[in-house]
């Protein structure tokens, strides 16, 4: 365990964004939202993520921005601590335990969603204006406390049923008037609540299903509305028979917020996008995250040209989804259907996708069983076009065949001219497609089958092409059959019986002699190809075999216990290369190999298998995030160059993840205050300039200089306690720096630093 | 309980009137209303909204607006006339005509002493009232266009009116007009159509209210004459507006909304209007309003009266708390021959007589029999003159038949011998009677009474010569209100008359004269009976109290007392309409038969005053009988101990009536 030290698992994004109601900054330009484990700050303009402010160790359960200093938000998480932060700067400046902010808390972690009026309760609480009552809604009861006379509630319980069940709230700013949403699509406005008995409310019906949030704009002139129509509807105030709305929103609507300048809304959706909407009712910026439907159901692929992950996203489309950024690229409509809102509908889904090795032709399957009626089945290939840069559709064969398709893969042949594909059928068949060019009817090349086979009217399960595609191997059931694409003959059969084969692999490069198979009798298999016989077997229950595409590793993931253990090994050897017991809890259900951009060079043996690409893994996380995409990362440029003491600390220290992930990777000191402190109160740049160059030109006293500056750490860690809890500053800078200041300049550096940080200091005091 | 045979009559096609104009007078608690009829009905909402007296109407006659000044009534039409109503024997007192064309409106300054109404030329002419009469004083500047509606401002000096396209405000001295606010059109399509203010309200802090065609509720600083707000409530007309602290506008789309002074910020005092809530409970227009204390009171072309709590006014899930729907007259429209198996239906043009279809199949209870011989119209029978029916009965034995107008009496003569019916009308009535306002056969059909000015009743002989006065039968109270309710008993020995004091008079026929009154309880009697064989009478009243009262001993039975010490069940209590009509179950003396519009029931005394269960006796009767039968008009026993079931129900009525605005419904 201790030699794999350094390969951990980071939750890596796809969290959701829609969680709680996001945050508009004072100015408009940032955007706050609650994202798993940390805040993430948007730009509202360019979509671009700006921050990840990260320090919280559990969810995040809130985010407001302090009515005091409006460069500051406040985030409540489930961990128990508020911690308040410049969101300018990714700073963190306060963590209180527990403390007298208690209003925030009921707002994260209370089940029944005690909807505070966020503005009301903090201007009460933390300034002295405005601000004279709470109102909360719970089922049927509206209850308002006010402050400065003795707690005062009103209720209303209307028996006609539950149709009349609060669902959101929101207090006008000026005049006292509570909006409030209901279950049954109605929105009414509550006044003159003051009195015990003469309150009144008026009502306003557009919504046919339950309003999901409700929000007074800034100046009380609009109130906007939204619920699962999709549609953001923008009321008068006062005037409400006069409404705007912005349709086509693409997904219901879970939040809504409102910029302090009233310049922008925000709105976040269900399938996990924040849409910026200016004032005039125009979107201007979409920030989608991973889209997570109830499941994933096609593997998780990695696009050859954009390297992006792909998986099914909204209903009926595929997405693509840049790993690097956590940003959704953009979604590839494959049904082309107008999806329906409507709950018990059946509707086209896709089921199956697959790529061809060079990105060239995409394969999807959408199938849809209405319950009377036979299953719908359709198979579209995709064409790459360079002019758009998209995929487009080449054929669509309807019905390709009886039943459910259990299988299907491209051949991966780098080389060939012919691209083949394969399917195989829950109704005993396997097909291969092939791109024909020329038909006296159609122009350009299209699909068509080309040979349909069967075994022993066995049910195929799997289909596997090897590297070099001469060779496909498909199991019906426990057998594996082996046959030629070339001439469709049937070389050999593969028979381990117990249990039927769940998973089938060839294995790549050097091993690609070899073809592994698990088994539903918890058996992992290994045959050799060219003997024919089994080479190996283990007993081993693997829920999900998979290999690395550019290198002969394999990656299984073994389920047992609750937990799952991952296993890296070479088809060749008898010892796996890498092994980790619980690599998370629960079962993992999809996992892919994603090549890296730039290759590593790690020494470390059992980190090499990561050289070249990165495993990433879907799993049942959290109850509150059931996906979480994790990435087991070995080696960063970051933990190269700086992180080398530091591993030494981590080995001797307990294994767990909170504590891996509390630990930050230290280099020079100096460099990381220099580069955690906000630019405004930096020295200016000519300044710092010329020290910045001169170091970059000394490179020989770098030992000596590192182990020094480790040294001086522990004099200067009093100083830094707000610095060091920043983090996420880009790598590349560090590595730059880092070996490159002499004594004398970090000295000085520090000097200007300790000055200006002392004053920073008391500002956050204050 | 014992079994019956059921006629369920659903042949009478009784169709209400639609509401056209409402007044409430807050001092008395008095209703009234007019019907597109010219009908007047006034309701008491301080006794369980009973409808009190109704004043028929006349041909020719339609009230376009209702105004109460102190206790009387006023109603002006499009017939150009002013018209006060004798409240006491329920007939006009005097019309006047305005000489200004049609008259949109009328209406009373707050202080009772003028009244001022709105002409078809553009004139508003003040009307002085005086103590017997009223009398023209002067005309205000006349203006270009109709004058649609108007509202004194609660000091009396201005007035405002509501024009085509504007409101103007008059200085009621001077007749001057002082403000000209001008409406906007509506949008689009109605941009080239005049804007009709329909109705304005002058508050007290010179704030004007009005309500027009283009959908608008707007609100006017009175004073410097400018727009304050606009509300834009419907896409149709807001024909009727309604004022208090909170103001409530009906449109056509059958709405009604209310507006409230409220203030914005809860320590601040200054206030604006605001839209609250809104109500639904008609189909149609809404064509009046009226605001009480507590509720929001409504009616329009559906012809219901709505009556909708205010829930912060009043105590929470109690009688008054719940919503009241008047649809039906709490007067019987039917008389039942009872030997000859007929029945006569009052409509207010004419009259119908029906024979009940024949039956020979037994069954078991639930069954429907196979009829033998289908109901048949005998007569139809048209009134002469422009008055509409005030009331009609038919003999026992189907052999007499009379009505009344508020101008004349009719008797006939019926001959039916199975096959062939005539009608002769009997020429020759005694001069006294000149018009009844309830009108009653004896048992054996040898009587007629009628019931006239100051609870009187007029005793009429009958013989197949001639018809002959016998007596005047008065109450020693000299009270003035009508009768309401009369009642003869069985054997020919008792007459009981119950009128809107809430008196009950019993006259002995033997002795012709009074025998004895009844302790005057506070609630009006709604229906009254006395019993054939013990000659107790059985009274209900509009709270839902039963009494029992001892002809004999003079003073309340055992079984009434037992009654009211005991208590009535709640869901008997809860009830909202008026029991119309009792009967006695001949075979069991014991049983009393009882209907109101959605439900009858057979109470038994036995029962009740054996075994103190009244809480489960009637909560049983609630529950089994009311589900089958809707909307009864009348119940009523047949010597052959068959019941008849007259029935209407209100989707019948819904579906004679004109269709309303058309509206888009969400998903159709």
């Amino acid at each position: 365990m201790v030699e794999h030290g350094d390969i951990r698992v980071v939750h890596r994004g796809g969290s959701k964004i829609n969680f709680r109601e996001p945050v508009l900054s004072h100015d408009s330009r940032l955007l706050l939202c609650a994202s798993g484990e940390c805040v993430k700050v948007f730009s509202s303009s360019t979509e671009e993520c700006v921050h990840d402010l990260q320090g919280h160790t559990d969810l995040v359960t809130g985010v407001l921005l302090n009515p005091s200093n409006h460069l500051q938000a406040y985030s409540c998480s489930a961990d128990g601590t508020v911690r308040l932060w410049d969101f300018t700067d990714g700073i963190l400046i306060k963590v209180q335990l527990h403390c007298h902010h208690v209003s925030v808390q009921p707002l994260s972690v209370s089940v029944f969603s005690l909807l505070m009026c966020m503005c009301v309760t903090l201007t009460r609480l933390l300034s002295s204006s405005q601000g004279e009552y709470i109102a909360s809604a719970k089922g049927l009861h509206l209850e308002v406390y006010f402050f400065k006379k003795q707690k005062f509630s009103l209720k209303e319980d209307n028996k006609k049923g539950a149709k009349n069940t609060f669902t959101c709230l929101s207090c006008h700013p000026k005049d006292d008037c509570i909006a409030t949403g209901h279950e049954d699509g109605k929105i009414r406005l509550w006044r003159n609540f003051n009195h015990k008995r003469e309150y009144t409310y008026s009502t306003l019906h557009w919504h046919h299903s339950a309003v999901s949030s409700v929000r007074f704009t800034p100046e009380g002139t609009n109130l906007l509305s939204g619920g699962v129509e999709s549609v953001l509807v923008q009321w008068r105030y006062n005037q409400e028979t006069q409404k705007d709305f912005l349709p086509r929103l693409g997904a219901a609507i879970t939040h809504i917020a409102v910029s302090p300048d009233g310049e922008l809304f925000c709105t976040a959706h269900s399938d996990n996008k924040l849409t910026v909407i200016q004032s005039c009712v125009k979107v201007s910026a979409v920030i989608q995250g991973l889209v997570k439907g109830e499941s994933v159901r096609t593997d998780l692929m990695v696009d050859p040209r954009s390297k992006a992950l792909v998986l099914n996203g909204k209903p009926g489309h595929l997405q693509f989804y840049s790993l690097q950024r956590d940003k959704q690229l953009y979604n590839l409509d494959i049904v082309q259907q107008e999806y329906i809102h409507e709950s018990g509908l059946q509707q086209f889904e896709v089921v199956k996708a697959a790529f061809d090795t060079r990105g060239n032709w995409l394969a999807t399957v959408e199938e849809r069983k209405q319950k009377d009626s036979t299953l719908e089945l359709n198979l579209k290939l995709w064409a790459y076009d360079e002019q758009t840069q998209s995929f487009v559709l080449n054929t669509t064969v309807s019905g390709p065949h009886e039943a459910r398709i259990t299988a299907m893969c491209f051949c991966h042949t780098a080389d060939s001219q012919t691209t083949m594909l394969v399917s195989a059928s829950q109704d005993g068949h396997f097909k291969a497609w092939q791109l024909e060019s020329n038909h006296y009817f159609y122009e350009g090349p299209f699909w068509s089958c080309d040979f349909v086979g069967a075994y022993h009217s066995l049910v195929p399960e799997c289909c596997c092409f090897s590297a070099d595609g001469s060779l496909l191997a498909i199991s019906f059931q426990e057998v594996v059959t082996v046959w030629s694409p070339a001439s469709w003959e049937l070389l050999t059969t593969l028979s381990q019986p117990p249990g039927a084969i769940r998973d089938l692999c060839f294995g790549r490069q050097s091993c690609s002699k070899y073809l592994l198979g698990t088994t539903a009798k918890n058996l992992l298999c290994c045959w050799n190809l060219l003997t024919c016989t089994l080479e190996w077997s283990t007993s081993m229950d693997v829920s999900l075999l998979l290999s690395d595409p550019l290198s002969e590793n394999m990656a299984a993931f073994c389920s047992h216990a609750g937990c799952t253990d991952l296993f890296v090994f070479k088809p060749s050897e008898p010892r796996p290369l890498f092994s980790h017991k619980a690599i998370c809890s629960g079962k993992v259900t999809r996992a892919v190999f994603a090549p890296r951009e730039e290759m590593l060079e790690s020494c470390e043996e059992s980190s090499q298998w990561l050289n070249r690409s990165q495993l990433y893994f879907l799993t049942q996380y959290m109850v509150n995030i059931p996906l979480v995409i994790d990435d087991s990362v070995a080696v960063t440029p970051f933990y190269l160059l700086l992180g080398k003491h530091r591993q030494q600390q981590q080995e001797k220290q307990d294994r767990s993840f909170s504590a891996e992930r509390n630990q930050l990777p230290q280099g020079s000191v100096a460099i990381k205050e220099l580069l955690h402190t906000p630019a405004h109160v930096l020295p200016s740049a000519s300044f710092l300039c010329s020290m910045f160059v001169r170091s970059l030109l000394i490179s020989e006293k770098k030992s000596e200089e590192e182990e020094m500056e480790s040294d001086k750490e522990e004099e200067s860690e009093c100083e830094m306690e707000a610095s060091t809890m920043g983090q996420g500053q880009t790598a590349e800078a560090q590595e730059t720096a880092a070996p490159a200041l002499t004594k004398a300049q970090a000295r000085e550096l520090r000097r200007v630093k300790k000055l200006d940080h002392s004053w920073l200091s008391s500002l956050l005091d204050s | 309980m014992g079994e019956f045979k059921v006629h369920r009559v659903r042949f009478f096609d009784y169709m209400p009137s639609a509401i056209r104009a409402m007044a409430f007078n807050s001092r008395t608690e008095r209703l009234a209303l007019s019907r597109a009829d010219g009908a007047l009905e006034v309701f008491n909402f301080a006794d369980s909204y009973f409808q009190e007296k109704v004043i028929p109407g006349q041909d020719g006659r339609a009230v376009e607006a209702l105004c109460w000044v102190r206790g009387r009534l006023f109603s002006a039409g499009l017939n150009g006339e002013i018209t006060e109503y004798d409240l006491e024997n329920l007939r006009p007192k005097y019309t006047m005509e305005a000489y200004g064309g049609p008259v949109w409106t009328i209406c009373s300054n707050s202080q009772g002493t003028h009244l001022a109404i709105g002409c078809e030329d553009g004139t508003v002419k003040i009307f002085e009232v005086l103590e017997e009469t009223i009398r023209f004083q002067r005309n205000l500047d006349r203006q270009k266009g109709r004058i649609i509606s108007l509202s004194w401002h609660p000091s009396g000096a201005l007035i405002a009116a509501g024009m085509m396209d504007m409101i103007k405000v008059f200085n009621a001295e001077s007749g001057h007009a002082t403000h000209r606010l001008l409406v906007e059109r509506g949008v689009g399509a109605s941009k080239s159509r005049e804007v009709v203010v329909w109705s304005v309200a002058f508050l007290s802090d010179h704030t004007i209210i009005s309500g027009d065609s283009a959908g608008k509720v707007q609100v006017w600083d009175g004073v410097t004459g400018t727009l304050v707000r606009t509300h834009l409530v419907t896409k149709w007309d807001v024909l009727a507006l309604s004022d208090e602290s909170s103001l409530l506008a009906g449109t056509s789309e059958g709405t009604v909304v209310q507006f409230q002074f409220i203030s914005s910020t809860v320590d601040q005092h200054d206030k604006e209007w605001v839209r609250t809530r809104t109500f639904k409970n008609h189909t149609h227009d809404v064509r009046a309003l009226a605001h009480t204390d507590t509720a929001v009171v409504s009616g329009g072309m559906d012809t219901q009266l709505v009556v909708r709590p205010l829930l912060e006014k009043v105590e929470k899930n109690t009688q008054e708390s719940a919503l009241r729907k008047i649809a039906f007259p709490h007067r019987s429209l039917v008389s039942c021959g009872k030997k000859a198996g007929m029945l006569l239906f009052q409509f207010h043009g004419h009259l119908e007589l029906w024979r009940l279809g024949e039956s020979d199949g037994h069954g078991k209870p639930g069954d429907s029999l196979p009829v033998k011989r289908k109901p048949e119209k005998l007569i139809q029978l048209k009134r002469k003159g422009d008055d509409h029916i005030c009331c009609s009965a038919l003999s026992p034995c189907g052999g007499w038949l009379a009505y009344s107008t508020i101008s004349s009496v009719r008797l006939y003569r019926l001959q039916y011998n199975g096959s062939n019916i005539s009608i002769t009308k009997v020429a020759k009535l005694p001069k006294v009677l000149r018009s009844a306002h309830q009108l009653c056969f004896s048992s054996d059909s040898s009587k007629l009474f009628a019931s006239t000015t100051h609870s009187s009743v007029i005793i009429i002989a009958l013989s197949q010569s001639e018809c002959k006065y016998l007596h005047t039968l008065r109450p020693k109270s000299g009270t003035r209100q009508p009768v309401h309710l009369m009642s003869a008993s069985e054997d020919g020995k008792w007459l009981a008359t119950a009128n809107s004091d809430c008196e009950i008079h019993v006259y002995s026929l033997h002795k012709l004269k009074l025998h004895c009154t009844v302790p005057v309880y506070s609630s009006c009697p709604t229906a009254m009976a006395i019993h054939p064989t013990t000659s107790n009478l059985v009274m209900v009243h509009a709270d839902q109290q039963i009494f029992e009262y001892s002809l004999v001993q003079k003073e309340y039975t055992e079984w009434s007392r037992k009654l009211q010490k005991q208590g009535l069940h709640h869901l008997w209590l809860a009830r909202d309409t008026p029991i119309t009509h009792l009967t006695f179950n001949p075979r069991n003396p014991a049983h009393i038969i009882m209907h109101d519009t959605y439900m009858f029931c057979i109470i038994d005394q036995n029962l009740i005053c054996k075994t103190f269960q009244v809480r489960s006796l009637f909560g049983v009767k609630l529950q089994t009988m009311a589900y089958h039968m809707e909307h009864l008009l009348c119940v009523s026993l047949l010597e052959d101990h068959s019941l008849v079931v007259v029935e209407r129900p209100l989707l019948d009525i819904a579906s004679q009536l004109p269709a309303p605005v058309r509206q888009k419904k969400f998903a159709t």
